[in-house]
């Protein structure tokens, strides 16, 4: 797994702090702790990881492994624009995955991963509660419905800057 | 507690509530096949995480089968274990597991003594279907100094992680990923050398499969035992003998000694030497460590540090370098007898024969897996040249023996060589946990005394209880001495001495279940806790039926301090026999 060398700062290492004493430094709380952490840095880097297995007094074996077991968690920022391609089943048999395949060779990038520049990242969910509109696509919080493949170049346009 | 009545095969059975379906089975002698499955009473393990599905059974009355390892019992359930529904549920489960299982059974390390292999042949598969649809495992191989993970072969079982956890508490190891990527893991997936690991081999101990297993150093050993520029000399770990005859059809507990004494020199030894003798050095130097800061104590001084830990199992050693860093000037500074018989055998015993250093090959039989590690640590070279050369388990040796076409049953008994292959009970005993702190006592006591123990053996000291504790007299001073064995019961140990509350003078810390008997380079237990029981009774055989029971009194050391040593932790003592600790935490954090 490609990996990102990150060095965290006083202040994020106090805010994770917080955020564990918040649970009572319970590691039964990890999957809970998580979930805000990322809210807070956007993602759970190997260093993130650490400094909460310390502060939960669980082994960082542990940590990783929760992480990469849900999908929800990402060890990778995102992008500036995060586009998320919903695969669940009424946007998969209206294709979906076509949609995505176009995303892909666009973008250079596998789903999980970011553009180079940091602007955009793929990932897939399953249902965003749109159906009647799929294949539907996200790019941050704005909702593309009816998404063929070749209006995949449009919707990146609308992002160039 | 209230009984629960079922019926299993059509025979009643009564059990307490709360029972496993699977362990009622067995009150009627009734095997229902397991695989991820293990229960290891002893240590209080049970791991029963219901995940390879291979233990089902038919209720009636309901409509899935269940996972007999963790399904309890309910009054008047009835079960069938062998129902052609479960038979068929069974073969298709292994099928699945099978499926994107290498298939190098002929040359894998495991082979003959794995679970996966033996369930097979159990339930008759005989093809595997969906292969040509099934992607292989492909996962990275890791080589340690000690391990080989090669996780193509992980059944996700988690047996591993139980024990690294659970047991050892030292956390190197988790399940990551999910559905096909999942295996069994250090964090980030990370190099088994760049975490936690302290090499214990209890992850060995248990796998089923063979996506665990030990770094093989037999061929090497041929190739060195067949170059006549080497002298190759041996040394024996106490534990080895009260196992390996496991390997060869007897009974466990069965010693072995003078047979492998013969083998090893069959197989073209140039000497064969106990690590006994080095263990007999171990208590003068230890039990003279031990007096010394205790008398300091006694005096007022201050800054003396007590408890003493015993220092001769490198997988605590390893422990305690990662995880107890603020302690490392607690533990005795005492190499592990492989290190210094190493140290003796590469300088007294090679000017004694004389040979040079690099053309005289220590090698080490050992019933652990951190010893090979140890072997390899910078403190324990010179010149780059290693006081041991390398270390083979109990289990490597049983197979060098029958690929030598021997039967270790028809050996004759030999007796080791001198003068490096004579020991007293005392050293026996290292291979037991309790057993050093036994042998240091019956020495030290006596140094301390001036008077000679009518009985040398300290009972209270014994058992296989994970902590345990006892008060021996000293003359009228209370010596209090703790023992544990595991690392999860070390760490209990070793959090009551950072919290400057440990009521102890001494304390002995042995990482594997029974001590070294229990080692992760012995013959398989599969779990049956009675077969450490048994090899714990053949070691203190072996120590009652020794003429000699004190380390200082082996003539030998005696000769050994005369002759080239001077006196316990003297200059040259410290120079050959002792060593100092690394702080090692960083490796935790540390990431590539």
């Amino acid at each position: 797994m490609s990996r990102i060398k990150v060095e965290l700062r006083k202040d994020q290492i106090d805010k994770i702090k917080e955020i564990c004493k918040s649970f009572n430094n319970e590691g039964g709380e990890l999957i809970n702790v998580l979930h805000k952490v990322q809210g807070t840095f956007g993602y759970l880097p190997a260093e993130v990881q650490e400094a909460v297995a310390s502060e939960l007094n669980v082994p960082v074996a542990k940590v990783y492994g929760v992480v990469t077991f849900y999908s929800f968690f990402t060890m990778l920022p995102k992008g500036k624009n995060p586009i998320s391609i919903c695969t669940g089943t009424a946007c998969y048999v209206r294709g979906a995955e076509k949609v995505l395949e176009e995303f892909k060779k666009e973008l250079k990038i596998e789903v999980g991963e970011t553009t180079g520049d940091g602007k955009f990242s793929i990932s897939c969910l399953r249902c965003v509660g749109a159906c009647g509109l799929a294949p539907v696509v996200m790019v941050g919080d704005k909702t593309y419905g009816r998404v063929a493949p070749e209006m995949v170049k449009d919707i990146l346009g609308n992002y160039k800057d | 507690m209230e009984n629960i009545k079922l019926t299993i095969d059509n025979k009643i059975v009564e059990v307490p509530r709360g029972t496993t379906i699977y362990k009622a089975a067995k009150k009627l002698d009734i095997d229902i096949p397991v695989l991820c499955y293990m229960d290891l009473a002893d240590l209080n393990i049970e791991h029963k995480p219901g995940g390879c599905r291979i233990c089902v059974v038919e209720v009636e009355g309901r409509k899935t089968l269940a996972p007999s390892c963790s399904t309890e019992v309910s009054e008047g359930m009835v079960v069938k274990t062998h129902s052609i529904r479960v038979l068929n549920a069974r073969k298709i489960v292994m099928e699945l597991i099978l499926s994107d299982h290498p298939k190098d059974c002929l040359v894998c390390a495991k082979s003959g003594n794995c679970d996966l292999q033996n369930l097979a042949i159990k339930l008759g598969i005989r093809n595997i279907p969906n292969q040509d649809i099934a992607a292989m495992s492909t996962y990275r191989t890791d080589f340690s100094p000690s391990i080989i993970r090669e996780l193509d072969k992980c059944i996700m079982c988690r047996r591993c992680e139980t024990m690294c956890n659970e047991f050892q508490t030292v956390g190197a190891l988790s399940a990551v990923n999910r559905g096909f990527m999942s295996v069994v893991a250090p964090a980030f997936e990370m190099d088994l050398e760049d975490s936690p690991c302290t090499y214990c081999g209890q992850c060995v101990a248990v796998c089923p499969t063979g996506a665990l297993t030990e770094v093989d150093h037999t061929n090497q050993l041929i190739q060195d035992l067949a170059n006549p520029a080497k002298t190759v000399i041996v040394q024996t770990a106490p534990a080895v003998r009260a196992a390996l005859g496991e390997e060869f059809g007897m009974e466990p507990g069965t010693l072995v000694t003078g047979k492998m004494v013969t083998a090893l020199r069959q197989l073209g030894f140039k000497y064969v030497f106990d690590t006994d003798f080095a263990a007999d050095l171990t208590i003068m130097e230890e039990g003279t460590e031990l007096l010394d800061r205790l008398s300091r104590f006694l005096k007022g001084d201050k800054n003396v540090k007590l408890p003493i830990l015993t220092s001769c199992c490198p997988g605590w050693v390893n422990f305690f370098e990662q995880q107890f860093t603020d302690l490392l000037d607690v533990p005795s500074t005492a190499r592990s007898p492989q290190q210094m018989f190493g140290a003796i055998a590469k300088t007294y015993f090679a000017d004694l024969i004389k040979v040079k250093r690099e053309d005289l090959v220590v090698v080490s039989i050992m019933p652990c897996l951190a010893k090979k590690y140890e072997c390899q640590r910078d403190e324990f070279k010179v010149d780059g040249n290693p006081d041991v050369d390398y270390s083979i388990s109990t289990r490597e040796l049983a197979h060098l023996i029958k690929r030598a076409n021997m039967d270790l049953n028809s050996m004759p008994d030999e007796d080791f060589d001198k003068p490096l292959g004579e020991s007293t009970g005392a050293a026996v005993i290292f291979g037991a946990t309790g057993g050093v702190i036994e042998a240091a006592v019956r020495t030290a006591h006596e140094l301390y005394t001036g008077k000679e123990l009518e009985k040398v053996d300290f009972k209270q000291l014994r058992g296989m209880e994970g902590i345990r504790h006892a008060e021996i007299d000293f003359g009228g001073f209370p010596l209090k001495i703790g023992i544990a064995h595991g690392l999860g019961n070390a760490r209990k140990l070793l959090d009551d001495v950072r919290a400057g509350k440990s009521q102890f003078h001494a304390i002995e810390i042995m990482a594997c279940p029974g001590g070294c008997i229990g080692g992760g380079g012995q013959p398989l237990h599969h779990g049956n806790m009675s077969i450490i029981q048994k090899r714990m009774e053949a070691i203190y055989k072996e120590d009652l039926g020794k003429p000699i029971r004190q380390s200082h009194k082996n003539p030998y050391i005696v000769k050994l301090y005369e002759e080239f040593l001077g006196k316990p932790m003297s200059e040259k003592s410290h120079h050959l026999l002792h060593t100092h600790y690394v702080d090692k935490s960083k490796k935790i954090i540390f990431m590539k």
